[in-house]
């Protein structure tokens, strides 16, 4: 097992402290261990870059990327100090020598500062056993924002040699539990995928559950007990500011943008408290109900076209998932048959799988069910994982689950070959969710 | 489009008063102390902390002085129930009971039912069956001739648990419904 221990550098931390007024210093650090990878990860030398002093406040970008393809258990970076030379360019590179350390790929590059404001990244990717330059980039970048460029390198080089999209310059949400019941602390908080720039974004001593991104990255919506009800909240990532959108009787939850961040689907229960899906239109406030059903109607989310909503119902007896239109006026339709247990799904970026949560005799596990075929496959096999999403490239999920009484992050790909798990040093971490591309 | 959803959004904060008409009302009072809390939050950069004071609800712990009916069985303020049920157990009928003649003879009190469950399962799906639980002691309370404006109900799911645990003996503890007086 490797272990990539992940702390934010005071300097970092300071930069976005500086950048984002709504930050609160953050408690933990998020921990990743690779718990599986590939059985022959890509070896690939990470040459540390030229660095631009004064302006990077220090951050080593090349060790941001290597850190990064390593993570995904897909690559295998060469140490450092096994390199018997550091080029910064890939005319300075001689080939013969990183092949026979080993390495199918090299990657350098520099930093070049052309004002206290400004920063280029400047790489380059070479297949070391043809000799071909498969990445000669720029990328220029405000230096408070170094970090998330080198994310941006590690995304091309990532998708250059897998052929997939890469994920590194992306968020996560999530909420941690602090202190023991019944007296508990809640935050909600936001890190990098990579673990850093952790900050909290709201806390209570209410319950706070069901955090959603939407898909423009720009707001998070959430139910918190605040108030001694259900209520949901809309808030702005950047500036912390937020709105409440629902506080009917009842229950208020389970919130889910459309694909357009226009509308947000949700769970409304009434004084009566029978729970059924509705969609609210958060221009014009017009309320559009979409099930009707005495039985719990919940955790509603879109299909990418928006067409289509999917969500969990006990109308059959034991909670499945189903199908609905998302302009209403339409019975729902049964998808999820093989498991006494079917909740909580999550539809895959292109619109072809559902990630749920599934229950067989061993526990509650993460499981994919394809929409052409019906077919169910489990992905994982805690006794309590849940809260599935996936990552806007679609190759991974991430999920919360427990361990030696714990709860801890997790993550794994959708060909089930690399796991990893996203563990803080302190309190419970759950509903992780996975923001979207930033670009 | 970052612009149109702002306006989008505050005008939903303004509109929420005006959608009792809809089928679903908003509570009484609870749309107007959520939105001073939100102008709370905007004001101190959006990490908005709720009152301590707010924590003490439920947890069975009749903190709550003497409101309420006296005896054992009115002391009693935790229903529990079977994994997988909404159905009042035998042993707690006359507890809820109870209640229900102390409500019933005295129309100015209130209290809320705090729906609860263990932690196993979807988060949101737990929200429902905690209201399920709720929504039974209301009926059973309704029995006794409470008027449903002295009732109401919330429920947490697996979000507020009474014990710590992932046994069988923390299940048991969780899946619950408590009955807070409220006044």
């Amino acid at each position: 097992m490797r272990t990539l221990l992940v702390s934010a550098t005071a300097a970092s931390r300071l930069m976005f402290l500086a950048l984002l007024v709504a930050a609160v210093p953050a408690r933990a650090d998020l921990k990743i261990d690779i718990t599986k990878g590939v059985t022959d990860p890509i070896p690939i030398a990470v040459v540390a870059f030229a660095r631009a002093p004064l302006v990077d406040g220090g951050l080593d970008v090349g060790a941001v990327v290597q850190r990064d393809l390593e993570s995904s258990g897909r690559f295998r970076g060469m140490d450092r100090k096994d390199m018997l030379s550091l080029p910064v360019r890939g005319k300075d590179v001689q080939s013969a020598d990183w092949r026979t350390a080993r390495n199918d790929y090299i990657l350098v590059g520099r930093l070049v500062s052309s004002s206290p404001a400004e920063l280029v990244i400047e790489f380059e990717l070479l297949n070391l056993l043809n000799g071909q330059t498969l990445l000669d980039q720029r990328l220029s970048v405000q230096p408070a924002s170094l970090r998330y460029g080198a994310h941006r390198v590690a995304d091309q080089v990532y998708e250059k040699i897998t052929g997939t999209r890469g994920a590194f310059a992306t968020r996560v949400a999530y909420v941690s539990v602090d202190g023991p019941p019944p007296k508990q602390r809640y935050q909600l908080l936001l890190a990098d995928m990579d673990g850093e720039n952790m900050r909290v974004i709201m806390e209570s001593q209410q319950p706070i559950m069901s955090p959603t991104w939407s898909p423009d990255g720009q707001w998070i919506a959430y139910v918190s007990f605040e108030n001694h009800a259900s209520a949901i909240f809309v808030q702005r990532v950047r500036t912390g500011e937020r709105r409440q959108v629902s506080a009917r009787a009842g229950i208020n939850g389970a919130p889910a943008f459309s694909p357009d961040s226009s509308k947000l689907a949700l769970t409304l229960s009434g004084s009566t408290g029978n729970l059924d899906i509705y969609v609210l239109d958060l221009g014009s406030q017009g309320l559009t109900r979409l099930t009707e059903d005495p039985a719990i109607d919940t955790e509603p989310t879109w299909a990418p076209d928006g067409k289509t909503i999917y969500f969990t119902s006990d109308r059959a007896g034991g909670p499945q998932i189903y199908r609905v239109s998302a302009q209403g006026g339409e019975q729902p339709k049964r998808l999820t048959f093989g498991v006494p247990y079917a909740a909580r799904a999550r539809i895959s970026p292109d619109g072809t799988q559902l990630a749920l949560v599934a229950r067989d005799g061993s526990g509650y596990h993460i499981a994919m069910q394809d929409l052409a075929s019906g077919q169910l496959r489990f992905l994982t096999r805690g006794a309590l994982d849940e809260s599935p999403s996936f990552a806007p490239n679609g190759a991974q999920l991430i999920y919360a689950g427990r361990e030696r009484g714990q709860g801890v992050l997790a993550m794994v790909s959708v060909d089930g070959q690399v796991t990893q798990r996203l563990k803080s040093d302190q309190g419970e971490v759950r509903e992780p969710v996975w923001g979207p591309f930033s670009n | 489009m970052r612009k149109i959803l702002t306006v989008v959004l505050m005008a939903s904060v303004l509109a929420l008063g005006a959608c009792s008409g809809k089928k679903v009302k908003p509570a009484p009072g609870a749309s107007g102390q959520a939105i001073a809390s939100t102008d709370a939050g905007a004001q101190t950069s959006g990490v908005a902390s709720s009152g301590a004071d707010l924590g003490t609800g439920g947890s069975g712990s009749g903190g709550v002085g003497a409101l309420g009916p006296s005896g054992a069985l009115g002391s009693q303020r935790v229903i529990y129930f079977d994994f997988d049920s909404s159905d009042i157990r035998p042993e707690f009928v006359d507890v809820v009971a109870a209640h229900g003649r102390f409500l019933a003879g005295n129309a100015s009190i209130r209290v809320r039912l705090e729906g609860n469950t263990d932690e196993r399962g979807s988060r949101e799906y737990n929200i429902g069956l905690g209201e399920r639980r709720a929504q039974t002691v209301k009926r059973a309370l309704a029995l006794q001739g409470v008027k449903e404006s002295q009732i109401a109900t919330v429920s947490y799911g697996e979000e507020r648990p009474a014990a710590a645990g992932s046994d069988e003996p923390a299940y048991s503890k969780n899946r619950r419904v408590e009955i807070v007086y409220i006044n």
